[in-house]
């Protein structure tokens, strides 16, 4: 479904696993990698505990310390870090998603510090692809925008339409 | 799960949407002029062709990470593999190689095939000093420092200053880890 206008993007979103017509995803966060968010989306969300920046606070701090945990307890990699000590971007293995009974927290960082994350229901599959396709999307939009400054929150008018369609991949 | 290779840059190179070569030639032969009548001093331009290119580069990794599906490098050799065969190969659509390790593997030199920047020009008397490409080192040198490491990227040999080919040194000045960036207290 093309949702832009210009070239094919590619790759193209990849197929939902589950129903198509159900709105899947909860929220979405994008974090670079001081911790700034620069995207932030909600389309479901019953109950919000926190106001807006303890939650991002919250959201960095506990990818930072899964992925550090995650990585410290890789069985496979011969050469690690105390736990705690800073890690390079995308060194180590990384997680890629938990699970709970309600929801389902999807995580892509790419080498550059730019970390991912879609809030889903728990019964959607493997989103990785689908983070992949979001990837590209915030390069074609986002880093080849001469309007926008590397490192600032992202405020668009045209972005904030593209990420209302977007839940409809799902 | 396998992670998948990253793509070639010759097949990236393929899919992209191209430019023409003399447009991005000659308008960077314009730029290049207007900042000589701008700036006047040679070494002026220098370091605004530099600090354009950083800009550059600061957003070209993410395009790059994304079209080639790189995943992090093991070491500094790797990174400037990548850079020579798929970078330049992706977004120029020159070929380069990776020569010239020193012993530590911190320091190597790239050596460019050819260089569409530089079609049809010369470098006049007045402008002797002038790097005219430097804003290539710049986005090395951007790009870099997105993925955590400090780089120096100087100019060894250019043709338009009389030398047979373009080479580029980059030396990796230090890896910076990722920390923790709010404090423990808020």
């Amino acid at each position: 479904m093309q949702f832009f206008g210009g070239s094919e993007l590619s790759p193209s979103p990849p197929t939902p696993t589950g129903t198509g017509t159900e709105n899947n995803s909860h929220m979405i966060y994008i974090f670079n990698r001081n911790g700034v968010c620069l995207l932030y989306r909600e389309w479901i969300r019953p109950l919000h505990t926190l106001n807006f920046q303890q939650d991002h606070k919250l959201m960095f701090g506990l990818l930072f310390s899964l992925k550090s945990l995650a990585a410290k307890m890789d069985p496979t990699c011969a050469d690690k870090g105390n736990l705690g000590v800073p890690q390079l971007p995308g060194q180590g293995c990384s997680f890629h998603s938990f699970r709970t009974n309600t929801y389902k927290l999807n995580f892509m960082e790419t080498p550059s510090g730019i970390k991912f994350i879609l809030v889903t229901n728990p019964g959607t599959g493997d989103l990785r692809e689908t983070l992949k396709y979001i990837y590209n999307l915030y390069v074609e939009y986002v880093a080849n925008n001469p309007l926008y400054t590397p490192g600032t929150p992202i405020r668009n008018r045209s972005n904030n339409t593209r990420h209302h369609t977007f839940p409809s991949l799902f | 799960m396998t992670a998948a290779a990253p793509r070639s840059g010759e097949a990236i190179f393929s899919s992209f949407e191209r430019v023409n070569a003399e447009l991005f030639t000659l308008t960077y032969g314009a730029i290049v002029r207007q900042l000589l009548t701008d700036l006047e001093e040679v070494e002026e331009v220098n370091k605004q062709l530099d600090q354009m290119g950083y800009n550059i580069g600061i957003r070209l990794i993410d395009e790059f990470l994304a079209k080639s599906k790189a995943s992090r490098c093991v070491d500094f050799k790797e990174t400037s593999e990548m850079i020579a065969k798929i970078g330049f190969k992706m977004f120029l659509g020159v070929s380069a190689s990776v020569v010239n390790w020193d012993a530590d593997g911190s320091c190597c030199s790239i050596i460019l095939e050819d260089n569409p920047l530089v079609d049809f020009v010369e470098l006049p008397d007045t402008c002797q000093g002038l790097y005219y490409c430097n804003v290539l080192s710049g986005v090395i040198r951007g790009a870099l420092e997105m993925v955590a490491m400090k780089t120096e990227v100087t100019w060894i040999r250019d043709v338009l200053r009389g030398d047979d080919a373009y080479e580029l040194q980059v030396k990796l000045l230090k890896q910076i880890p990722e920390e923790y960036p709010y404090k423990n207290d808020e």
